[in-house]
């Protein structure tokens, strides 16, 4: 009762007993102190939910909640088991992950609504006389109201709001937007969807229903490899991390296991155990470099060549100077080797051109169906040309013979690897292959070696008509290539290693600083594992090499390696590219949800990197020129142009996507083709052909072409992964930046052709930023308005990975704390705004929504040659040498009602993804079942309600056959119809099998084998991508249905990539110009480095209280001692890092871990802590991406071409950033800049 | 105002000593520390925290025992005023200064220590301050004092003290004419008594005098039901 009572208990002894000689003692004393200690550790529930953080970690976690606080979270460890002889996959997660219960309570929450106060001051002034849409349009055409806001982004003065006011103003902006520019000027930008799946729906289905943009997030991360759609058709599809344990031999390539994919190590540390031999290639000492029998250390940026040398070594002893049975059986099967490419001449050279079609063939070897786009081979059993099934042509306008077996119009066959042997080549001709080596600037090593290597190949000749068309195998090319010498003479081909030739290991030695004998003893161990275990050598590679410019290079320089082993598509083996955590299992569950595909088709996506780099005005800044890209052996064409003006070719020619689309508003050109009676596509053809009308891609810096609005939600779009920092801060925000260098108008360097040219750029072309967050993140601090929302414990959603088979969900542990609400309930309560206040000025209305040539439609088809209408070279078809133009009806005054709804799209047109359709009213009649039906009179009387976010999951649930064993047979039995072969038995056993919201909350459920996916869900093996391709004989998704390693688009082959090469990191000339001032003073000019970080939850934020205490509390970058030495550094000093592109502060680490020539600058250490300001730009210096620019790649923008179409994150530009260089000097004055704004600051 | 300060203060200052820290004990045990900053850094602990303990614990005895014990018991046992004047003086000035040099260090260490600074709270400082204050006022009474080397002074305050302690209305004017160092002197040390509760002074109430005495090494408590009722 009293502590001090119980204490003066003078008269009776402590002492009870004692025991062991009088050693120990048995008192009497109050214990209620104890109690506390219990306290401390008991709770009133224990939750499941995850972290729905982008990391792909997706760890399933028991979060305690005590008196309606969320205390403390530790790991749950009741995953489903693994089969025998298997180690299981808990525990799972990190101590980042375990620190997040600090975040709920912390100050950096945002608690309230809160809108920039001289927006709402406007605001209030003018809504006081006038409707909100009239409040809003008045606002915005004031310009001394407009600037008053827009110009103070990035310097506080936020005020609280209720919900009510601030979704109002969302509402009347976006309502705005689209009657006075076009729906499509809403754009919305959210990564990751697996993570929070419904979230993320939230938000796209509210843009979608509005008519607004959906950005990409995969490929602007720079995460999407080109590499993987380029070779098998599919955006990535990679092996869970417990198929490690199933390897014999793991080479970690530029991947940090332990660091950045902590809950999956355990496999890694396992598999070791078992014997598995592990190699590890990483430049700096990581934390995996400790975990490798052997450690190479190549300079960053030179993967291609050591991998290009590799090769060399696998092929030389594993294809040619010994066949090795397995390999050359895979690689028959299941690689583009045996296809024939046709040898072209250009200039009295030769060099290799296009697949051989059936097309150019008398007779077109029988095909009357898509002959173009069928490939052609020699089948050595008839000794004749076939059209091998499985090629593109056979998947759509046919059915059955799409698939991998070895026959051709029903015959077996036996293709042909090479025309090496006597009697099978008709003659041995000098072949050109471009060669980059000598194009290295900087401190990569430049090679002495020509632009054109001329090399032997056996060739065979084909008589068409008159013309004889010379051939030669995709393996006899790709040896030469590969710099190996065959015995047919000639130069720059090696029958040794030690030879200065490319691609020898003695070669790479000398680029990369691997000791040639290295490389050999690692490619050998590699293959040998391989042969012997048929394919159980894996690469686990990480995306730091896919952030280079030239990222397809080294990653095909590995995938050739995995191919010629045959390791793709076996347990254990494999492509294990682990970024983001891409892997929405139940995706085409999801997809209609998220845009609202059961109400209207199609929704509006774009690439984002090619919308950012033209709408940041990055483009305006560029220097690298085509000439400097451009392979020699480029054939005839219009080279001579900035990469901008590719963009915009290839948005012309419907290869990739447009925001905006059109320069008219969409709703307006709606109105017109009414009034025209034609269709929307003939009718904006005629206009786009007479000039009446514009694609706003031309123009991106008109007023009518600007973004309006933006949301940003789940994401930290100017904190983390906003290339080219300063460049959004000064052209999207129009606030105070720190771009350094000049444009290209100022500078007079190569001006766009195509892209019109405005002399003074546009600041501030946003009129409303609006950020979504439950934390106050640097692009909450530069937004206009920012939401609280519920943060991971306080909301219902799903999360999946490709790290592990599971679905697993995300709850409501507490209820959302402070005025915050989930993303569900946010983005319905915009919806039931605009409903309210965009009729106005908003009824039924038109819009007219373009779409790209898409992969896994007839429209992959579209373009095998490449021609541009607007030159004339054809005419504009749409859908065919153009994009489509497609009519969708939305009625404004219905956008919550759709919203809350399931649509009736789903019953009419069924459900579908990647190339096959099902019908689907089984599952919305089910869903009417569990989620009950709408009983309101209006558009969606009678569907199924999606009111909460747990109706949003049982949706997805229900339409995706990961978690609908009925619909996954029915997907399987669609893909029998093209393949003509049996599959449905991979889903048979679970065809009963459905699982909904509340058996994931019971425990992570393992998900179903769907076709959406190349691997499958057994207990026999674990999921490994391409298993399908290979044990199922379904063709890879490719022109020529194969892993294809050879490219032949037109501008694959101009820009030097039909086959894999070294291509040196490109010279972004970032560090010259006036703002260069460190001539006689020290410093160091490094190779700037992102990588993900030890001190922070994955790439999303390190502001946590815990990560901070154990680092340096604030942003670092690290270097090498000796750079440190040049600069005059010492560890711990704070460091300037600038060039042309801004500037950056944060406290030098001076490590042994580092190579010299590098400085590394963990990625998304935000502005908010501990960073001072810079002496450079004068405000506060920047983050990683303040130094950065995006650079475009123009193979990148190919589309409507078999696998090179777009998809939504699947292909198209993508954000690199690793060839950058910095200049790096100690600063002289720590600045933090925390003196208040003086008055006429203020008042400005 | 001085039979306020010497009269009425005393109890006022006692009482929040005695019942304020009563009730931190009781309602904010966790508190109830010494707040040792060994953990952040031993420089200069060792040897400041040595010498101030060791002067303070000497010269509050000191005082304990000179002050209140009856003038009667030293009669009876003989010790003249001189004497213990004389005593309470040289034992009082060595143990002043020792624990001044060792308080220096501690203030020095305290504010000078970035690290520790970052975790000192206002009532750390200001009692250590307090302390330090009192120390150079009790040495600076030893110049004064030597100019009364009689002992009579002193009994003054032995009157005064003792008369505090047995209710003695008049306590405040025993005290009435000595110098103005030894009425700020008193005045602080009462202070001290009043913020006593509100520092970590409060740790010597639970110096674990018992722990050197212990029997056992091994201490098993009893069930909490039962035996310990």
């Amino acid at each position: 009762m009293s502590h001090l009572l119980d204490r003066l208990n003078f008269f009776q002894s402590k002492r009870l007993d004692t025991f062991s000689n009088g050693h120990g003692e048995t008192t009497r004393e109050n214990r209620d102190w104890e109690d506390v200690y219990r306290d401390r550790w008991r709770h009133d529930k224990v939750v499941r939910s995850t972290h729905g953080v982008n990391c792909t970690g997706s760890c399933s976690w028991k979060i305690y909640v005590k008196s309606g606080i969320v205390t403390w979270e530790t790991q749950q460890t009741d995953y489903p088991r693994t089969r025998a002889d298997m180690p299981n996959h808990e525990p799972r997660g990190c101590q980042r992950g375990a620190s997040y219960s600090w975040y709920l309570y912390s100050a950096n929450r945002v608690k309230n609504p809160l809108i920039r106060g001289k927006l709402m001051r406007g605001w209030r002034k003018l809504r006081a006389t006038m409707n909100a849409t009239a409040a809003w349009k008045a606002l915005q055409e004031d310009p001394i109201l407009r600037a008053s806001y827009v110009k103070t982004r990035g310097k506080g003065g936020f005020v609280r709001a209720t919900w009510d006011e601030a979704t109002e103003i969302i509402a009347a902006a976006n309502a705005y937007t689209a009657k006075t520019y076009g729906p499509d000027r809403v754009f919305g930008f959210s990564p990751i969807p697996a993570m929070s799946m419904v979230s993320y729906a939230a938000g796209s289905r509210y843009l979608s229903l509005l008519g607004g943009t959906c950005m990409s997030f995969y490929d602007w991360y720079c995460d999407l490899p080109p590499a993987s759609p380029m070779t098998w058709g599919e955006q990535t599809d990679v092996p869970e991390s417990a198929d490690w344990y199933n390897a014999g031999y793991l080479l970690l390539w530029g991947s940090n296991v332990p660091q950045t994919r902590t809950p999956d190590a355990h496999f890694y540390t396992e598999v070791r155990y078992k014997g598995t031999k592990s190699a590890v290639i990483s430049p700096d000492y990581s934390e995996a470099a400790k975990f490798g029998d052997i450690w190479l250390a190549p300079k960053a940026g030179t993967d291609a060549a050591l991998s290009m040398a590799m090769g060399h070594v696998i092929l030389r002893e594993f294809h040619l100077d010994r066949q090795t049975e397995y390999f050359e059986e895979y690689t028959r099967k299941y690689s583009d080797f045996p296809m024939l490419v046709r040898l072209e001449e250009k200039d009295g050279k030769i060099i290799p051109g296009r697949f051989l079609r059936a097309d150019d063939l008398q007779g077109k070897l029988g095909q009357k169906n898509n002959p173009e786009w069928k490939t052609v081979a020699w089948d050595t059993k008839t000794k004749a040309l076939v059209s091998p099934n499985g090629t593109m042509g056979y998947r759509w306008g046919e059915g059955g013979e799409w698939n991998l077996e070895e026959r051709a119009k029903g015959k077996d066959t036996d293709l042909a690897l090479s025309f090496i042997q006597d009697g099978d080549h008709d003659e041995v001709l000098g072949v050109d292959f471009p060669y980059f080596g000598g194009q290295a600037t900087e401190n990569f090593v430049k090679c002495e070696h020509p632009d054109v290597l001329t090399k032997n190949i056996p060739v065979k000749k084909i008589k068409v008509g008159k013309k004889e068309i010379m051939v030669a195998t995709v393996f006899d090319l790709f040896c030469a290539n590969y710099g190996l010498d065959r015995g047919l003479g000639g130069e720059w081909v090696a029958d040794d290693y030690s030879k200065d030739i490319p691609y020898t290991p003695a070669w790479a030695e000398k680029i990369t600083g691997v000791p040639a004998d290295k490389i050999e003893v690692v490619a050998r161990e590699f293959a040998t594992n391989a042969e012997k275990t048929r394919g159980k050598s894996m690469v686990i590679l990480g995306a730091g090499l896919n952030h280079w410019y030239h990222m397809d290079m080294n990653y095909r320089g590995i995938i050739n390696m995995l191919v010629m082993c045959g390791c793709v598509g076996q347990s254990g083996g494999g492509w294990s590219h682990y970024v983001g955590q891409e892997k929405l299992r139940p995706q085409t569950g999801w997809q209609p949800l998220a845009f609202a595909l059961d109400w209207n088709r199609p929704p509006r996506h774009m690439n984002s990197t090619s919308a950012w780099y033209a709408h940041t005005d990055q483009f305006r800044y560029e220097q690298l020129g085509v000439d400097e890209i451009l392979s020699p052996t480029a054939p005839e064409g219009d080279w001579d142009a900035s990469l901008i003006d590719y963009n915009i070719r290839a948005e012309r020619m419907g290869w990739l996507p447009s925001a905006p689309q059109l320069k008219t508003n969409p709703l307006e050109v709606g109105k017109a083709v009414k009034a025209s009676g034609k269709s929307a596509a003939e009718y904006v053809a005629e206009q786009l052909k007479s000039g009446q009308m514009e694609m706003s891609c031309e123009d991106p810096d008109a007023p009518e072409n600007w973004p309006r609005n933006l949301f940003v939600w789940r994401s930290n779009l100017l904190g983390a992964s906003g290339k080219g920092h300063e460049y959004f801060i000064k052209h999207l925000l129009g606030t105070d930046h720190g771009v350094l260098g000049k444009d290209l108008g100022e500078e007079g360097g190569r001006m766009p052709k195509e892209a019109k040219w405005h002399d003074k750029a546009p600041e501030g072309k946003l009129d409303l930023l609006v950020t979504i967050d439950f934390r106050m993140s640097t692009t909450a601090v530069y937004s206009d308005i920012v939401l609280p929302t519920a943060s991971w414990y306080e909301k219902d959603d799903m999360n999946t990975s490709d790290m592990h088979p599971f679905i697993h969900p995300l709850q409501a542990a507490v209820d959302p704390a402070y005025e915050s609400k989930s993303d569900w309930e946010i983005f319905k309560s915009i919806a039931k705004k605009v409903s309210e206040v965009a009729p106005e000025i908003l009824g039924v209305e038109t819009d007219i929504v373009q779409l790209p040539l898409l992969h896994d439609t007839p429209m992959e088809l579209a373009q095998d040659q490449v021609k541009d209408w607007k030159k004339g070279e054809c005419d504009l078809i749409p859908g065919k040498t153009a994009p489509n133009y497609i009519a969708v009806e939305r009625d404004y005054s219905q956008i919550y009602a759709k919203f809350t709804s399931v649509g009736p799209l789903l019953d009419k047109l069924g459900n579908g993804g990647k190339g096959i359709n099902w019908n689907t009213e089984v599952e919305v009649q089910h869903l009417r079942d569990l989620n009950g039906v709408v009983l309101e009179e209006g558009v969606s009387q009678g569907m199924p309600k999606l009111d909460t976010a747990i109706d949003a999951c049982e949706m997805i649930l229900m339409l995706a056959p990961e978690t609908n064993g009925e619909v996954a047979v029915k997907a399987w039995h669609e893909l029998e119809k093209a393949t003509g072969l049996e599959h449905a038995h991979l889903a048979l056993p679970k065809e009963d099998e459905k699982i909904r919201f509340r058996d994931i909350a019971a425990q992570p459920r393992k998900i179903i084998s769907s076709p959406t996916w190349s691997g499958i869900e057994s207990e026999h093996v674990s999921y490994n991508a391409g298993y399908t391709n290979v044990h199922e004989l379904i063709p890879w998704r490719t022109l020529t249905g194969r892993q294809q390693l050879y490219q032949d688009h037109q501008w694959m082959l101009a820009f030097g990539e039909g086959f894999c090469t070294y291509r040196p990191p490109v010279d972004l000339k970032t560090i010259e110009g006036d703002f260069n001032t460190e001539e006689g003073q020290p410093h160091v000019v490094l190779n700037f480095i992102t990588p993900h970080q030890k001190w922070g939850i994955h790439s999303t934020y390190s502001d946590n209280l815990h990560m901070l205490t154990l680092n340096r509390g604030g942003p670092v970058v690290w270097l090498s001692e000796e750079d440190a030495k040049t600069a005059g550094l010492v560890d711990n000093d704070w460091v300037e890092v600038y060039n042309a592109n801004g500037a950056l502060t944060a406290r030098a680490v001076v490590s042994q871990r580092m190579k010299t020539g590098t400085i590394y600058m963990y990625h998304a250490q935000e502005k908010i802590v501990n960073t001072p300001g810079s002496e450079k730009t004068g405000i506060r210096g920047g983050i990683h991406n303040s130094v950065t620019r995006t650079t475009v790649k123009p193979t990148h923008m190919i589309g409507g071409y078999a696998q090179q179409s777009y998809g939504f994150n699947y292909y198209g530009t993508v954000g690199s950033n690793r060839d950058e260089f910095v200049i790096v000097r100690k600063m002289k004055k720590i600045d933090w800049l925390d003196t208040p704004l003086t008055s006429s600051e203020a008042a400005e | 105002m001085h039979d306020f300060l010497f009269g009425i203060y005393p109890y006022i200052a006692l009482t929040v000593a005695i019942l304020g820290s009563i009730a931190r004990y009781e309602r904010d045990p966790f508190t109830w520390k010494s707040s040792s900053s060994q953990l952040l850094r031993r420089k200069q602990l060792i040897m400041g925290s040595v010498l101030f303990h060791i002067g303070v614990l000497i010269i509050f005895g000191g005082h304990l025992v000179g002050l209140l014990t009856p003038i009667a018991v030293f009669d009876a046992l003989g010790i003249t005023h001189e004497a213990k004047q004389i005593l309470a003086m040289v034992a009082g000035g060595i143990a002043g200064v020792m624990a001044l040099v060792g308080g220096i260090m501690l203030l020095q260490r305290r504010m000078g220590d970035a690290r520790i600074r970052a975790t000192t709270t206002f009532a750390d400082t200001g009692i250590l301050m307090l302390l330090l204050a009192q120390l150079v006022l009790g040495l600076s009474t030893i110049p004064v004092s030597m100019g009364h080397l009689d002992g009579t002074e002193m009994v003054k305050f032995m009157s005064w003290a003792q008369g505090i302690f047995t209710f003695d209305g008049q306590a405040a004017s025993y005290i009435e004419d000595v110098s103005i160092i030894f009425k700020l002197h008193l005045f602080l040390g009462l202070t001290i008594f009043l913020v006593f509760p509100f520092t970590r002074l409060v740790h010597m109430l639970s110096v674990p005098v018992r722990y050197v005495l212990r029997p056992g090494y091994q201490i098993v408590r009893s069930r909490r039901s039962g035996s310990a009722k």
